[in-house]
């Protein structure tokens, strides 16, 4: 047990294999890696479960999760090729996310730590949406800056050192940008979640056909909001509906999607700037949208900023980014996890690790 | 035979190991906030203080419930893992009828814990080996009977059922939960404990699985409740 904790060689073929498990909101996920390198990415999602209830419902994930984690862990062991004995560490998310469902990862990943007599680590959530990038592009730069949209997070953060050192910059004040795009779904009668629907309705109309809100775009912080946002595209259907004329779906789509992506693209690039930090990474599930990868593309080139976006799938929720950010503290000799760590829903982004 | 045995379907966190004849270990801490803290540290304990190793131990047998969910599903996942990692069977068997072992009554009686929202899960019983009906979720006046009534559930409404029929252990305890495994163990091929913890294809429905009175099962939790999730209708209107 000691030998993997005495910083490890990343680089090395033979370097240790980690073990990671997601399980913060419907996603169960489960990841192996072995130092930079991916072996397996598994997952079990419950989202058509919760899509008739137009959001996630935190009982039915957490019952889901349950009953998925061990098929997915072998799952992802049969992909690997490897055998339970071939784990060298078990990292697992303990926050930030929804009670219950991370207290699902938390356990298993305790059992399986205990079980096969390996070190524990227990990780944030968006320490480990940033270090996935590195299983396809490569070491971070030290320092990055990151920002991490999803259905549950907005944050900017200031990224030395992904395994020691993140700092928040800022993050929403309200809604999530995810769960703006829900919410805007749901007025447009678009099925949940909300996201991929936008971003396809989006592509037939334009981004300047109604000129919504940007919400605390020039207040000198790096905060969000996405709350006023939502209430005015909810307004402005309301209104059309009224008088008696037909929602131009496709415009509405794409006007909030520009909104959206032109605060957050605008910000993160303040946020190079402010900190004189020449690479911006993006992550969490609002990530795979096509408009803010172009925008941000368009605006990094312009900027002269590095832009690295993992591909859709290490962007949502996964157990590679938790195997991943788990075989960043090896490397780094972090102390090991105790297995009395609780599942913390309100995790700081200050603890990268508990 | 050395069966590890837990239970978190309750405020107490409960593990023990029992070799067959007798409880080697045993551990419990009540904290109804803390299973996830408290389980896997009470499981390395008691595999300690009897000198024991994951390696060495031939089944595991987590409480399936009924119990509040967050707690109960620790238990249930910590078993599962841990059972296939040590390559032996994860068995389950009902909360109740652990405190029912326990309670050691002659007679026949309930056995009650506390399901919150003001109702209790109860199952009766004809001894300490035999359930008769349950488990099930029902407000405490429901409960049928003049019977004792075994576990929290009693206590906590012991205004509405009438205090003299509290009776029995508050908690379950693993120590019981690991000898009421153990004596059905005893008669089971290492295979035939192995049929037992499988879990059937797709999703059964648990409470029918629940009621069918076999002691040792997959371990599988006992829910009895639907998730509390409404159908949305039409978006709030935001304009006045």
């Amino acid at each position: 047990m000691s030998s993997v904790n005495e910083g490890a060689d990343m680089s090395r073929p033979d370097g240790p294999v980690v073990l990671g498990i997601e399980t913060s909101c419907d996603e169960t996920g489960v990841g192996i890696v072995r130092g930079h390198t991916l072996l397996a990415d598994t997952i079990a999602s419950s989202m058509e479960e919760h899509a008739r209830f137009g959001g996630v419902v935190p009982e039915v994930a957490s019952r889901a999760h349950l009953e998925a984690m061990t098929p997915t862990v072998e799952s992802a062991l049969a992909k690997a090729g490897l055998r339970f004995s071939d784990i060298d560490a078990v990292a697992v998310t303990a926050g930030p996310g929804l009670a219950g469902a991370l207290l699902v990862g938390v356990a298993a990943a305790k059992a399986y730590a205990l079980g096969l007599g390996v070190p524990l680590y227990g990780v944030n959530h968006l320490a480990a949406h940033v270090a996935v990038d590195q299983l396809e592009h490569g070491p971070l730069p030290k320092p990055a800056i990151a920002l991490l949209v999803s259905g549950g997070h907005s944050s900017l953060l200031l990224v030395p050192d992904v395994a020691q050192d993140v700092v928040s910059l800022g993050s929403t004040v309200d809604d999530a940008a995810g769960e703006a795009f829900d919410k805007v779904a749901r007025v447009l009668g678009l099925p949940f979640p909300g996201g991929p629907h936008i971003d396809r309705a989006a592509r037939e109309g334009s981004g300047a056909a109604v000129a919504f809100p940007r919400g605390k775009l020039d207040d000198g912080t790096l905060d969000f909001s996405f709350s006023g946002l939502k209430t005015a595209v909810a307004r402005w259907v309301e209104a059309r509906v009224a008088s008696g004329e037909t929602v131009p779906v496709a415009d509405v789509a794409a006007s909030f999607q520009e909104a959206v992506v032109d605060v957050l693209t605008r910000k993160a690039l303040q946020a190079c700037a402010r900190y004189d930090v020449k690479d911006l990474l993006i992550g969490g599930g609002v990530a795979a949208n096509s408009r803010l990868r172009a925008l941000a593309q368009e605006r990094c080139d312009a900027a002269g900023v590095r832009l690295r976006v993992p591909r859709p799938g290490l962007c949502t929720d996964n157990g590679a980014m938790v195997a991943a950010l788990g075989s960043e503290l090896l490397a780094a000799g972090v102390e090991p996890s105790s297995l009395e760590i609780p599942a913390d829903s309100s995790l700081p982004i200050t603890a990268i690790h508990v | 035979m050395l069966v590890l045995a837990f239970d978190t379907a309750t405020p107490a966190v409960t593990a023990a190991l029992h070799d067959g004849s007798r409880v080697l270990a045993e551990s419990t801490t009540i904290d109804a906030r803390r299973h996830g803290e408290l389980l896997a540290p009470a499981i390395e304990r008691v595999l300690g203080d009897s000198g024991a190793t994951l390696r060495d131990v031939t089944a595991i047998v987590a409480g399936t419930g009924p119990g509040p969910y967050t707690g109960l599903r620790v238990g249930l996942m910590t078993a599962t893992a841990l059972a296939t990692t040590a390559g032996v069977p994860a068995l389950g068997v009902c909360t109740l009828d652990a405190l029912a072992y326990a309670a050691d009554m002659p007679g026949p009686f309930l056995v009650a814990t506390d399901a919150r929202r003001k109702e209790v899960f109860w199952a009766r019983y004809g001894d300490a080996r035999t359930r008769l009906d349950g488990p099930r979720v029902d407000r405490p006046h429901d409960l049928p009977g003049n019977l004792p009534v075994v576990g929290a559930g009693g206590r906590l409404y012991a205004d509405i059922i009438g205090p003299s029929r509290v009776s029995g252990p508050d908690h379950p305890s693993a120590g019981a939960l690991a000898a009421l495994a153990a004596e059905h163990l005893a008669g089971l091929s290492p295979d035939q404990a192995r049929e037992l913890a499988r879990v059937p294809e797709g999703r059964v429905d648990s409470v029918e699985k629940a009621r069918e009175l076999a002691v040792l099962g997959p371990a599988r939790p006992i829910y009895l409740r639907r998730p509390d999730a409404q159908i949305p209708g039409v978006p709030k209107k935001v304009t006045a």
